[in-house]
């Protein structure tokens, strides 16, 4: 019971956070958001299999308990895909911040250094 | 076994092969690079036309990969309406691809040929695949593919238009990926066809979890196909991208449609309890909305590449308002005006493109510009492209609104359906007009000078005219073409032939 719990409660935060920070105006918060997201998504997927402490996860005549391996064939996959998909979306993130001055996700023309605080942005939307 | 039997595979395995040897042969042998993508599609074409033959006839084939028997390995389907999405996607990848060689807008970046080739890969792989994991994972193939292609050719805007496009879509994934793990946890497969036995056999106590995941699984879809309200990645997305990979684009919104139509009545069809039929409240309303939406975006749109994006939306909604029947009458129809549409749109970025590409710093703008080179020939061509996205005889589209409009009278709502799809043909028709009179009859005053457009070659012509000789061709061959999508739309909605056709004796 605990262990279920655990793993639902954990499931929710990651989630709960995970879009908190989606939602943010900001590439580098998105970001680490969708990654939060997608460790949950991982979780989930792992727990469809049924939670199995200590069970082989092959199935053979003589096992009567066993362990669901597809899940984890799944998530292995999943992992695979959502970091590639990660370090693209972070390269491109990266490239969108460079070459237009600012990093806002809604095309907000508002310099990163204005946003930051660092410079006094008085010509809105001006960029340099 | 012989050639034949491995047909179902090649559709994925051309354009995975030819891939990577287009990248190797890009970076010294240019000619031949482009010489191997051309002879993929043409490939592709064929033996999706091979596939259609086969399943015109009404078999289904199920191909068992690696022969692990069916619920347990991964089974591609090719049915009739598999079939005739592989030949629609070959048909306009050539196109694209034509239009982006003689244009040559896959010179301005790296490795366009190779990113082609793998987003048919995963869009041929979508249109085949009978596992909802493998749906999964050739979409997200289809979407990195369309990530690169999407940002070729680079620039600010496309950069901006880029982290939305690839941040909504992962949320997509993510969602994508827990109603997979809901669906698994409760059925304990993934094969589609096994799926929908078992959902039937569901206890009452997971009906709900069920209905969850069906619409976790729904929403995805829509979110691909751009339907309202999920629709706002779409316009500027597809109105910066390069104009031919644009074309291609044009198809993506419809895999989410394709993907629709093939779950729904498979896995959530009748006998599938509290998820029976589930997205059926909703999709109508959202169609009709995303028509509205669409058609409206044609009439205020500012360039000509923003209002085919436009058009994307509201032909979709189109499609779907038809598909919110499923029945085999309403379900053909729709069919039918999914092949058209997607060419009709596809022709129109095109045409777009023909038209930027003569008016030097004016672009595609739909503001009055100095007299270009070719005006009435491209007036003509847009002219044809604009009947065919509104749906005016005599090319296809007047022919599948027709059928649209007879069929949804079967449907108890069927008078909004009929009001959406006739105002937005309207609006639409006025947009064109509008956006048309102003770039081929009106000229500017002012004195500017012209950016010297570039020497003006009457082959990028070819590629628009192509998609709209075969919508010509659509309209022309409209009664076989009409009866092959009623006949796919009865064999989709009768989920226990593919049941039979991919389990084999298992079920009886």
């Amino acid at each position: 019971m605990t262990y279920e719990f655990l793993m639902a409660s954990g499931i929710g935060v990651l989630v709960a956070g995970g879009i908190f920070l989606a939602l943010r105006a900001r590439t580098f918060q998105v970001v680490l958001g969708l990654t939060l997201f997608s460790y949950a998504v991982n979780l989930f997927l792992f727990a469809s299999g049924r939670l199995k402490l200590n069970r082989p996860p092959i199935w053979s005549e003589t096992i009567t308990d066993y362990t669901d391996p597809l899940p984890q064939a799944l998530v292995l996959t999943a992992i695979v895909i959502t970091f590639g998909m990660t370090a693209f979306v972070v390269i491109l993130a990266l490239r969108n911040f460079l070459e237009s001055g600012s990093d806002h996700v809604d095309g907000d023309t508002v310099t990163g250094d204005a946003q930051d605080g660092l410079i006094d942005d008085g010509a809105q939307g001006q960029r340099p | 076994m012989t050639f034949v039997d491995h047909l179902p595979i090649l559709p994925i395995a051309i354009p995975a092969l030819a891939a990577p040897f287009a990248l190797l042969m890009m970076r010294r042998r240019r000619r031949l690079g482009i010489t191997i993508s051309l002879v993929s599609c043409l490939a592709m074409l064929g033996a999706a036309l091979a596939l259609l033959a086969q399943a015109s006839v009404g078999t289904i084939t199920a191909y068992e990969l690696g022969d692990w028997p069916a619920p347990f390995g991964i089974v591609l389907v090719a049915d009739r309406l598999a079939a005739m999405m592989l030949v629609l996607a070959a048909t306009l990848a050539l196109i694209a691809l034509l239009h982006a060689v003689v244009t040559r807008a896959d010179r301005k970046g790296w490795h366009f040929h190779p990113l082609f080739q793998f987003q048919m890969m995963g869009l041929n792989g979508a249109f085949l695949t009978g596992d909802l994991f493998n749906l999964f994972v050739f979409f997200e193939v289809l979407l990195i593919a369309s990530y690169g292609l999407m940002l070729h050719g680079q620039g600010p805007a496309r950069l901006k238009a880029g982290v939305q496009y690839v941040v909504v879509n992962l949320v997509g994934s993510s969602l994508f990926l827990i109603a997979l793990g809901l669906l698994y946890a409760l059925t304990g497969t993934l094969n589609m066809a096994d799926m929908g036995l078992r959902v039937a056999r569901l206890a009452p106590e997971d009906q709900g979890l069920l209905r969850i995941a069906a619409l976790l699984l729904v929403s995805v879809f829509a979110l691909k196909a751009a339907v309202a309200p999920l629709h706002l990645w779409l316009v500027r997305t597809y109105a910066v991208s390069t104009p031919a990979v644009a074309a291609l684009f044009a198809i993506m919104t419809k895999v989410g449609v394709y993907s629709l139509i093939r779950v729904v009545p498979q896995v959530f069809g009748d006998g599938a309890g509290a998820a029976a039929w589930v997205p059926a409240p909703y999709l109508l309303p959202a169609a009709m909305v995303s028509a509205g939406i669409g058609f409206a975006g044609v009439f205020v749109a500012r360039s000509l590449s923003e209002q085919a994006a436009y058009l994307v939306i509201g032909s979709t909604g189109t499609v779907l308002i038809a598909v919110a029947g499923w029945q085999t009458a309403t379900l053909g129809a729709a069919l039918y005006y999914l092949v058209h549409s997607t060419i009709a749109a596809a022709a129109l970025f095109l045409v777009a493109d023909v038209v930027a590409r003569r008016r030097g710093g004016f672009a595609d703008n739909a503001s009055p510009g100095p007299d270009f080179a070719d005006r009435s020939a491209v007036g003509l061509l847009f002219m044809l492209a604009a009947i065919a996205a509104t749906g005016l005889p005599p090319l296809s589209g007047f022919i599948g609104k027709l059928m649209i409009l007879k069929s949804v009278t079967a449907l108890p709502d069927w008078g909004w359906a009929w009001g959406v799809i006739l105002t937005t043909t309207l609006i639409g028709m006025i947009g064109f007009a509008r956006v048309g009179s102003t770039l081929f009859w009106k000229q500017a005053q002012s004195g500017e000078a012209p950016a010297p457009a570039p020497a003006a070659t009457r082959t990028d012509l070819v590629a628009p005219a192509i998609a709209l000789a075969l919508l010509a061709a659509l309209s022309v061959g409209a009664g076989w073409a009409s009866a092959y999508a009623n006949a796919a739309a009865a064999q989709v909605l009768d989920p226990a032939l593919s049941a039979h056709a991919v389990l084999g004796e298992v079920v009886q």
